[in-house]
């Protein structure tokens, strides 16, 4: 079971570098803001395992709360794009 | 038993995720990274959170991890659709080799107006543009 939890753990974690490369090369924003995007969802995994890992039934509701903090992060970056126009970043 | 199924699940939602980080590292354009991320993060989330309501076996628990594994289903398309036009109207460039742009002869990038594409619609535009001038 702990091998299990150190394994995808670690996979995750390498998730979470991939993302992080484009976070930072991202040539434009929505690139980044899908990163950012993915980010939220890998993180809502990471907890999921780590809920599982520490018997804390609790950490759940953290889940909730990224996934919905990703979600509208998303709309709000979409929101101000749109409000911004043509531009060049 | 169903300590197989929980790592099982773990490690292929993992798996998922990681794809998910492969493609939006090495895919193309925008368009193409989010057909990456949305599909195969949803994926991965939803096995890990079968993973813990597998786990812990509580109402509760079960409850809220289906909750979660709805409410991901339900946003990760709203958020990438908004996301996708909003990158679209800003200019992101897609890749050389996209064959179809469907969008482009209905969007007028100055005006910042669609038309549906109705032919009776485009005529109403173009009965408008010649009043204005």
């Amino acid at each position: 079971m702990s091998t299990m939890v150190l394994i995808s753990l670690a996979v995750m974690a390498l998730a979470l570098c991939l993302t992080f490369i484009r976070l930072f090369r991202g040539p434009s924003l929505p690139d980044r803001v899908v990163a950012l995007e993915l980010f939220s969802s890998i993180l809502v995994g990471i907890i999921g395992v780590v809920a599982i890992a520490a018997d804390v039934a609790l950490l759940l509701d953290v889940a909730i709360v990224v996934a919905l903090m990703g979600f509208m992060a998303t709309i709000g970056f979409a929101r101000f794009l749109e409000r911004g126009g043509p531009r060049d970043d | 038993m169903i300590e197989w199924f929980v790592a099982g699940l773990t490690l292929i939602g993992a798996a998922f995720m990681c794809l998910a980080a492969l493609g939006v590292l090495r895919l193309p354009d925008l368009l193409t990274r989010m057909h990456a991320t949305t599909k195969a993060a949803t994926l991965g989330v939803s096995l890990v959170m079968l993973a813990v309501a597998l786990h812990f076996a509580e109402e509760a628990v079960v409850a809220r991890a289906f909750g979660i594994i709805l409410f991901i289903m339900m946003t990760a398309p709203v958020a990438a659709h908004a996301i996708g036009r909003a990158g679209y109207f800003v200019g992101a460039r897609l890749w050389d080799g996209t064959l179809k742009d469907e969008l482009k002869p209905h969007y007028d990038p100055l005006s910042h107006r669609l038309d549906s594409g109705l032919d009776s619609e485009r005529g109403d535009q173009a009965d408008v543009s010649d009043r204005e001038k």
